[in-house]
């Protein structure tokens, strides 16, 4: 008979969701599903609303990562303004996005996921947190404090507030960078930047012990989507959004905002609030792609910064023929992208541009509609708004980094769960490897389906007939 | 008012306190000159009192009701209380009605920090509203080029009704309509942007209290009011005359 096991609530991920995994009759896993559990609907009741208040009325849709909202936003508003931002306001954008991407990094790595890393998957689930983690490691657990206070602290320093800053807008920033934070920020780089260093190397040796987690959580072929730089290097905030496929192959350089539809499609499933978007000419769903760290180095030919190159080189070897594949290593990239955005915080406050007081372009609403697209922490974030003549906003459509992953999600936990999970009975540990998956992707549910209810994951083990044999639940 | 010389001089008692004052001044200006506060929140120094809002309700020894003080007048021997617990549950009432009947989202406001209600909410301690809210659906008229009127965040106070009759001299606004379905038209219910006699002054903006009419590109928290604006053009047109 077969068998479905229910994993609900999914735990340590930022929203609410479960698993369900099915067995057969001879208690193989047939399938594994990943579904998003919680509904919100920012899509329509922003319309209506003036332009000008999408930066903040979206950013309500993350407290995790409510900057990649604002940029994303604001980038769209630049578009309906149809100005080109002055170049401080550019400038203190990538910083606040860069801010933004080392605190939740540092939130998913060290919080979310290393106690699974330095405890072990087995571990006991009473210790697997970050207070056990902080109990047997405390070093490991006050850098990923340090890492993420720097981050957090900075957006409250530039744009006011630590959460849902209403600090950037379209045409800008609001106010200009003050000397005394420049040099704030400026003192605490170093200390940052070897704490990032540190990590990258501990978790080299941690890595060691996860060769069948590597090559079962989610290994598997699929396209990547991300922005690089003119030269291609790693971009977060502007620059070209581009596909490659499985080997390394560029299927679309450069995606131009207003033509994303073109390419990308999203299909809509009915067991889960999330749709799941994929690159349109490879149909549904044979165009799974991937978002975020992982995809975004994948893409990259380089860092562009000395001390991420070397350890961009490093990851790149994983797989010198092409992309890295296995969705494990999004923990590895992200502490690549973490040390990334160190450096090039470095780079941007010693620009004397950072404290130029020109910082917002002010105009009337000149096109219809704006694109904004943006590299949020977790991957790609598309906001699409299309106004009236007055500019109030008529239409909107918004595509987060964690919709991007679903089908590569719902791979992931098949490969795992296949690998991990037999008969009717099965160990805590497996199923935290199936959450595991999810975790390596840091999905923000409550963002990618513009949600509300309880958060948490659930994984169900259930029979052919559906009756549910086992269920973990936290 | 204040220039008037030949109203007779009375006294009266205001929370105990022993005040002289004029007979054509009302309770609420004789309040405030003896620095005594009371809640306002239509009544705007420079325009005719309304006497609409009712947080200004003051309790008269002698009466078996409550009267506002921006529109009643000061009597010989009068002895009025600016607060009591009956008083404070009004204004609280009154500030959760006006939550509960519009639709203020303080967090996503153009005008968060720098709003009247919002101030009063804080001052008078409504930290959750217990009314059921109505969540109306009312829509925005963002037709005039400069400035924007968001029917969700008004609360008929008509202040931009009265400093547009009696200051700028226009008269674009009015109420329509009555109750929960009353709202602020412009001209006879155009489109604000199509309005002939508006003249485009922007007093109407600076002196609403809270962010239903705004200047346009402006984003979250960044309107701030000149809610002087009225006193300052009255004291100079008296000066001047």
């Amino acid at each position: 008979m077969s068998k479905t096991i229910l994993i609900d609530p999914v735990t340590r991920i930022e929203g609410h969701s479960k698993i369900t995994i099915t067995l057969d009759d001879q208690g193989s896993v047939a399938n594994a599903r990943f579904h998003v559990t919680q509904f919100r609907g920012f899509e329509r009741f922003c319309v209506g609303r003036p332009f000008e208040e999408m930066p903040s009325l979206t950013a309500r849709t993350c407290g995790i990562c409510p900057v990649s909202h604002l940029v994303a936003s604001a980038k769209a508003g630049d578009m309906l303004l149809a100005v080109d931002i002055p170049p401080a306001a550019k400038l203190l954008r990538r910083v606040l996005n860069t801010a933004q991407m080392i605190q939740s990094h540092a939130l998913s790595f060290f919080y979310l996921s290393s106690p699974d890393l330095v405890l072990g998957m087995d571990a006991d689930p009473k210790e697997r947190h970050i207070l056990g983690l902080a109990a047997k490691h405390e070093a490991v657990a006050r850098n990923g404090i340090l890492l993420r206070q720097f981050g957090q602290q900075l957006i409250e320093d530039l744009a006011g507030k630590r959460i849902h800053p209403a600090w950037v807008v379209p045409g800008g920033v609001s106010r200009p960078m003050t000397h005394e934070q420049r040099a704030k920020v400026l003192e605490k780089i170093p200390a940052m930047l070897d704490i990032a260093r540190q990590t990258l190397a501990a978790y080299q040796d941690w890595a060691v012990k996860f060769a069948d987690e590597i090559q079962y959580l989610g290994q598997h072929p699929s396209l990547y989507m991300g922005l690089v730089t003119d030269d291609e290097g790693l971009e977060h905030y502007d620059g070209h959004l581009r596909i490659i496929d499985a080997d390394g192959t560029v299927l679309e350089p450069s995606i131009p905002a207003l033509d994303y539809a073109r390419v990308i499609a999203e299909q809509v499933e009915p067991d889960s609030y999330l749709k799941s978007p994929f690159y349109q000419p490879r149909g549904y769903p044979g165009g799974m792609y991937r978002v975020g760290p992982l995809a975004r180095i994948n893409i990259a030919k380089k860092a562009g910064t000395p001390i991420a190159d070397e350890a961009f080189t490093v990851f790149r070897q994983l797989n010198p023929q092409g992309p890295v594949d296995g969705t494990f290593h999004y923990h590895h990239a992200r502490l690549i992208e973490i040390i990334f955005g160190l450096e090039k915080m470095k780079e941007w406050f010693e620009d004397p541009l950072c404290v130029d007081t020109r910082v917002r372009a002010v105009a009337a609403p000149n096109n219809p509609v704006g694109v904004g697209i943006s590299e949020a922490p977790r991957g790609t974030l598309l906001h699409h708004y299309e106004i009236d003549g007055n500019g109030l906003i008529t239409k909107v459509n918004m595509i987060i980094a964690t919709g991007h992953n679903n089908l590569a999600m719902n791979t992931g936990i098949l490969q795992a769960a296949k690998q991990f999970v037999r008969g009717d009975k099965i160990p805590e540990g497996a199923l935290n490897r199936v959450e595991a998956v999810i975790r390596c992707f840091d999905p923000c549910l409550s963002c990618s389906t513009h949600a509300y209810g309880q958060m948490p994951l659930k994984i169900e083990l259930r029979a052919a007939d559906g009756t549910v044999l086992d269920d973990v639940m936290r | 008012m204040n220039s008037a010389t030949n109203a007779k001089v009375i006294t009266l008692t205001i929370d105990d306190r022993s005040v002289g004052a004029r007979e054509d001044q009302t309770i609420l200006q004789i309040a405030r000159e003896n620095n005594i506060h009371i809640p306002t929140l239509c009544f705007l120094e420079g325009l005719t009192p309304a006497g609409a809002c009712r947080l200004c309700l003051v309790e008269i020894v002698g009466t078996n009701r409550v009267l506002p003080a921006c529109t009643t007048y000061a009597t010989e021997g009068m002895v009025v209380r600016t607060t009591s617990p009956a008083l404070e549950a009004h204004r609280r009432t009154i500030i959760e009605l006006l939550f509960a009947e519009g639709n203020h989202v303080c967090a996503v406001c153009v005008s968060n920090g720098n709003c009247e209600l919002q101030d009063l909410a804080t001052e008078l301690g409504v930290s959750h509203i217990t009314l059921p809210y109505l969540n109306p659906v009312r829509p925005v008229d963002a037709s005039h080029p400069r400035f924007t009127l968001d029917h969700n965040r008004c609360v008929l106070c008509a202040r931009c009704v009265r400093v547009c009759d009696e200051v700028e001299g226009a008269h674009t606004w009015d109420i329509m309509g009555r109750g929960v379905e009353a709202r602020i038209i412009a001209d006879l219910n155009q489109p604000w942007g199509e309005a002939a006699s508006c003249t485009s002054c922007g007093k109407c903006v600076q002196v609403c209290p809270t962010g239903a009419l705004v200047e346009k590109g402006k984003a979250v928290a960044e309107m701030r009011k000149r809610h002087a604006l009225p006193k300052l053009i009255t004291r100079q047109q008296e000066h001047g005359s």
